[in-house]
């Protein structure tokens, strides 16, 4: 078989495998709370019958294995189980009143927004930072250079939510160009949806931005380091020509690391800002859960952005690997 | 030269070797060519320490003290004015250097511990041992961190024993793999390798052979690390899951105190009441960025761009 | 190279240069005004040990200095230009069209994301010497005169499918595509086995002579630039020692340094024949993680208080038996008799005392020293270890070594880096000798180090040898280094044995076909050396 088939097969066959256990700590992570959450979660009203149901639904009286297997052939087909939220015995005695909402139902359009802002993000962050990063390594030590790196060492070390109140203040509150709220629902139209979903994405793009300029800029660096460039110099070629034939066609690998590691860093950093625009995607509801302590909602949560995680490292490492010219050309 | 080389002596060997100079010294050299940004953080960087450890004298009044007016304007008695309970901002923020700065130091240094020492247990004894460890890793960074410890502290609950605790243990992943990584490239030198054919045992080579020679970019990971996590606590007190009241700490002041940011247009100094201490946070972190940033190039000796 | 009688121009004169490179908030200087000239045609050979400066030299002769270097002074003419004073721009214009450069590492210096035979026409392409088919056409005739295996294809490989020898050969064709007026050669032949060696730079010369190109052939390699050069320049610490035609300086080197080069070739040990074993190796395997086998049924006998060198090329097992001798790589079959009793195969296996017997010393003092301990504690360390020394008599007993390798206590608080290349070497030895041993095992120990540095070690250890009748295994690549130090040799090839016995029984006919190829692939200084191998 081909090397780069075998590679491949490979990186995905230890994508499942950490995707695996990542679910098994996901699923454990219900096991492990302290004392009798049961009880806890029904509140003070239970009875000895609603704790019995509770605890049947949770499929409590069955063994470790079978309820996570039980938990992952309904995750695979989208059940994430229900909330713990909305249950209190009084309820419980009359399940049609029982507010408790599928995991899954409380997610989707939830999950829609997070990934229209980091799409949109995406959009403006790519591009601007790879820009920025390789001119600055191509022009080093310069004035140029200097600035662009002092300003993204400044924006990497502010918090999240100081760069979204330094944007509200001046963006939203005197000058009142956009919306501090980003309360987009199902029926926003898209226009409208951009339009409030701006200073996030703005906030976002701001850290992002720095992160990823400064690996671009230290791995193009790397490169040009490399004695095979020195040759290419020495050959008489030009700059643009070094830089075009010699460096580029051996930064894919470098580049889409960087990109996938900073898009993995967006989907966390999405959470802070969610909160603070008070946007409803699947960080703030995550938030929101943590404090009430819902934790099948926590669950369904951790267990989107793991996935989207794995997934991202997947999709870079694919890349270097149909790049690379030893898989590609084997001996 | 053709002269020293007719009558050879090991004693009179010359060649390129270098000048000893004491820590202090280099040291010395180095300051007096330490750029701006160099000097700006470390200005930073101790003059928040000095806040920290002298708070009781410098803060006006206690850090869960509360007065007769909330959202007291800024004037003489309280300069920058009180928050929704009445509690002095300045003095919530003195002391907020204190339990924010602390917290994030004693995470930073266990993180350390754990990742340090398995870290180069894994680089010495190889095989299974590093399999394991490193297979483990992967897996726990597979998950990410702020997910990660969302989801850790909604079951085990916000106290600061555990804030600390999952932090250090998420975080020593990070550390694990840049000790393990530095940790490798020592272990194949041959003086290691001469340690054990010796018969030394593994705290020996641990301590003595491999771990001065590591010291420099553990102590430039140590600065990153300790601003990431100090990020990290930040924001999950900032989302109310991390450090709880009354405790004075800068990432929930931000929490409490964010609505007045909306009146920014009308009293710009109620509007700065969640700004300073996000200020607080950011500044310490630019300082401790700008000495790392010139720390990593005194140390890494990538210094070929003085065209 | 012989050179033609008919007077050439004067292609390159370079006057004075100087050039600096920063390093620890410093400029230092690397070139201390140096002359070199160079007629059409001529080949210049450009010697000097580690730290001379030749690359930086090889590399100003072009116009081009490295990124953390610069020119301070002096002036390269070339075609009524000085170089130094070129834009980038101009400069581009006769680099890959006058100027070539062959570099050390062809591994390194391809890119691998292209074929060799883009990469071979890309200078000539970009600057508009030649049509593409032409130059197509015109590369795999060089291919083909550099001996390459099918010249048609092998331009259409990438760098990593074709070997060393061949790649090195490529970037000499890809040189030559432009017709350049200069060649730089860059220690082409460092990287490659002495057998590979002998056929590169056979090509590399004749291709020279075809197109009656100049060039400098940089190396550390007196015997290869004999072969290779009409005149030699020899370099030391940025300044030129010597220049003569070949053959002058041969016959009579004006300057001492120069006749130091030849130092270590003087020492010739007579070797004594022994009876009794210290160590004896018995038909044992090794394999790195279940990996192919990488000994196969190796057989050595050490005598008491003799030595035995192992030669053998890069690959040819020889470092890895001295690991399976330590117990670092345990032998999958076979044993190891020491002193008359089979030593386990583990190292955690084998007791304090088995360890203390038998020593190592590294080809590298640098990367075999801990840069963060004092001479004190290198040494002091087996004294306390296996000895138990302690207090006064800890810091007499390590005076007492420093004497015994000709240093003294003036050296006892020293760090590594305060100490020359010889110094250091000779503390590893002391660190060896503090554990009182029966058998050291030398793995390439002079290898690294200069010339006369190397036959000051070599004498050291034979006295040693003699005051304290410890036995050696000498590992090394460098013949010369064998005809110095061993009473018997071991010939090793592919990870095994081809033969094993007394000095003098080796180095004279009949030889085994190996052996015989390893002898003759070592270039000697004569100057018709490579002539003579090559019509044999």
């Amino acid at each position: 078989m081909h090397p780069i088939i075998t590679t491949l097969i490979k990186r995905i066959g230890l994508g499942i495998v950490s995707l695996f256990f990542v679910t098994l700590i996901i699923f454990s992570s219900v096991n492990m709370l302290p004392g009798d959450f049961v009880e806890a979660v029904l509140g003070q009203s239970r009875t000895e019958e609603t704790v019995r149901i509770f605890r049947q639904e949770l499929g409590l009286d069955k063994p470790y294995h079978v309820r996570y297997v039980n938990w992952l052939t309904s995750a695979i087909q989208g059940d994430l189980g229900n909330t713990f939220s909305g249950r209190n015995a009084t309820y419980a005695n009359q399940p049609q009143q029982n507010t408790a909402r599928s995991v899954s139902s409380l997610l989707q359009p939830r999950l829609f927004n997070t990934f229209f802002l980091a799409a949109m993000t995406a959009i403006i962050a790519i591009p601007l930072s790879l820009i920025l990063g390789i001119t600055a390594a191509l022009y080093r030590n310069s004035f140029y250079d200097r600035t662009v790196n002092a300003s993204a060492l400044t924006a990497i070390s502010m918090p999240e939510f100081f760069v979204a109140y330094v944007l509200i203040i001046f963006l939203a509150s005197i000058n009142q160009f956009f919306p501090s709220l980003s309360n987009v629902t199902s029926s926003t139209p898209f226009l409208e949806r951009v339009y409030l979903s701006i200073l996030p994405a703005l906030t976002l793009t701001l850290v992002t931005v720095a992160h990823m300029m400064r690996m671009t800029r230290a791995s193009i660096i790397n490169l040009l380091s490399s004695p095979y460039i020195e040759m290419a110099r020495l050959k008489g070629m030009s700059r643009t020509k070094v830089i075009i034939k010699h460096a580029l066609p051996n930064a894919w690998a470098p580049i889409a690391n960087i990109i996938a590691f900073n898009l993995a860093y967006l989907i966390v950093g999405v959470v802070v800002v969610e909160v603070v625009f008070v946007y409803p995607g699947v960080g703030q509801l995550m938030v929101d859960s943590v404090i009430k302590r819902d934790i099948p909602v926590v669950q369904g949560c951790a267990l989107v952005f793991a996935l989207t995680y794995i997934l991202l490292n997947l999709i870079a490492d694919v890349i270097s690997i149909v790049t690379n010219p030893r898989l590609l050309y084997p001996k | 030269m053709s002269k020293a080389s007719n009558q050879y002596s090991a004693k009179n060997e010359v060649s390129n070797t270098h000048v000893r100079r004491t820590i202090f010294q280099r040291s010395l050299i180095s300051l007096s060519k330490a750029p701006f940004t160099a000097w700006l953080g470390m200005i930073i960087v101790s003059s928040y320490f000095f806040v920290a450890i002298f708070a009781p004298y410098l803060a006006p009044y206690g850090e869960a003290q509360i007065f007769k007016v909330p959202y007291a304007p800024w004037d003489n008695v309280h300069i920058f004015g009180t928050d929704r309970l009445g509690r002095d901002i300045l003095s919530r923020l003195i002391y907020g250097a204190r339990n924010t700065m602390g917290i994030a130091l004693t995470t930073t240094f266990l993180a350390f511990l754990i990742g340090v020492g398995l870290g180069l247990l894994s680089a010495i004894l190889r095989g299974w041992v590093d399999q394991i460890l490193a297979r483990f890793v992967d897996i726990l960074m597979a998950i990410p961190s702020l997910i990660f410890a969302l989801m850790l502290l909604s079951i085990f609950g916000s106290t600061a024993l555990n804030l600390i605790l999952i932090i250090a243990v998420l975080d020593s992943t990070r550390v694990f793999r840049l000790a393990r990584a530095v940790g490798m490239n020592v272990v194949v030198m041959e003086y290691v390798e001469a340690a054990r054919l010796r018969g030394e045992k593994i705290s020996w080579i641990m301590g003595r052979e491999i771990l001065p020679n590591i010291l420099p970019p553990l102590v430039a990971e140590f600065g990153l690390r300790f601003c990431y996590v100090f990020l990290m606590i930040a924001s999950l007190s900032f989302l109310g899951v991390g450090i709880q009241p009354p405790t004075a700490d800068w990432g929930s002041m931000v929490r409490d105190t964010g609505e007045l940011i909306q009146f920014a247009a009308y009293d710009v100094t109620a509007a700065m009441t969640p700004i300073l201490p996000a200020a607080a946070i950011g500044i310490l972190t630019i300082g401790v960025n700008f000495v790392v940033d010139w720390f990593l190039y005194l140390t890494s000796g990538l210094k070929d761009e003085h065209q | 190279m012989s050179t033609s009688k008919k007077s050439r121009s004067l292609l390159l004169n370079i006057r004075n240069i100087s050039i600096e490179g920063y390093s620890d908030e410093a400029w230092h200087p690397i070139i201390k005004g140096v002359d070199l000239q160079i007629k059409r045609g001529e080949v210049l050979g450009l010697i000097g040990e580690s730290g001379a400066g030749k690359s930086t030299l090889g590399l100003a002769a072009m116009g081009f200095v490295r990124a953390g270097c610069r020119f301070t002074g002096g002036s390269i003419s070339f075609e009524g230009k000085d170089l130094t004073k070129l834009s980038e721009k101009e400069k581009q214009k006769l680099w890959g069209t006058k100027f070539s450069y062959v570099a050390q590492s062809a591994a390194a210096a391809f890119n691998p994301a292209h074929t060799l035979l883009n990469q071979t026409i890309e200078s000539s392409l970009s600057h508009n010497l030649e049509t593409k088919e032409n130059l197509k056409k015109n590369a795999v005739k060089l291919y083909r005169e550099m001996q390459l295996p099918n010249p048609e294809e092998i331009g259409d490989r990438y760098p990593h499918q074709v070997s060393g020898g061949q790649l090195q050969r490529t970037m000499t064709a890809m040189a030559m595509t432009s017709k350049p007026d200069l060649i730089i050669f860059d220690e082409p032949t460092t990287a490659l086995d002495v057998t590979t060696q002998v056929n590169v730079l056979a090509t590399i010369r004749s291709i020279v002579k075809e197109h009656q190109t100049a060039a400098i052939y940089i190396t550390h390699d007196l015997a290869v630039v004999v072969q290779m050069a009409d005149r030699i320049q020899v370099l030391r610490y940025g300044e030129t020692i010597e220049v003569a035609k070949t053959n002058q300086m041969l016959k009579s080197p004006n300057q001492e340094y120069t006749k130091s080069l030849w130092a270590v070739r003087s020492i010739q040990k007579k070797p004594q024949k022994k009876e009794d074993t210290i160590l004896k190796i018995e038909s044992i395997d090794a394999s790195y993680d279940s990996g192919p086998m990488v000994l196969k049924n190796i057989d050595i006998n050490v005598p008491t208080g003799r030595t035995v060198a192992i030669v053998g090329e890069s690959g040819s097992g020889k470092s890895t038996t001295a690991r399976s001798i330590t117990g670092l790589l345990p032998p999958t079959n076979g044993k190891i008799i020491f002193q008359g009793r089979k030593l386990p195969a583990r190292l955690s296996e084998r007791s304090k005392e088995d360890l203390r017997r038998i020593q190592m010393i590294y080809q590298s003092p640098d990367t075999s020293m801990n840069p963060r301990h004092t001479v004190r504690d290198i040494i002091g360390r087996p004294l306390k270890f296996y000895h138990g020394v302690v207090g006064n008599r800890y810091t007499e007993k390590v005076i007492e070594l420093l004497k015994m390798i000709e240093l003294d206590e003036s050296f006892i608080d020293r760090l590594p880096e305060e100490l020359s290349g010889g110094q250091k070497q000779r503390i590893c030895i002391a660190r060896a000798l503090a554990a009182e041993p029966d058998l050291i095992i030398c793995d390439e120990v002079t290898s690294a180090l200069d010339q006369i540095v190397q036959e000051g070690i070599l004498k050291l250890l034979l006295r040693l040898q003699k005051e304290l009748k410890i036995s050696y295994i000498f590992i090394t690549h460098d013949i010369a280094t064998v005809k110095a130090i061993a009473d018997e040799v071991v010939v090793m090839h592919q990870g095994s044995v081809v033969e094993q016995g007394l000095k003098k029984d080796i180095f004279s006919p009949p030889h085994p076909d190996y052996t015989k190829l390893l002898l003759s692939s070592v270039p000697e200084m004569d100057p018709k050396w490579l002539t003579r191998i090559l019509t044999q």
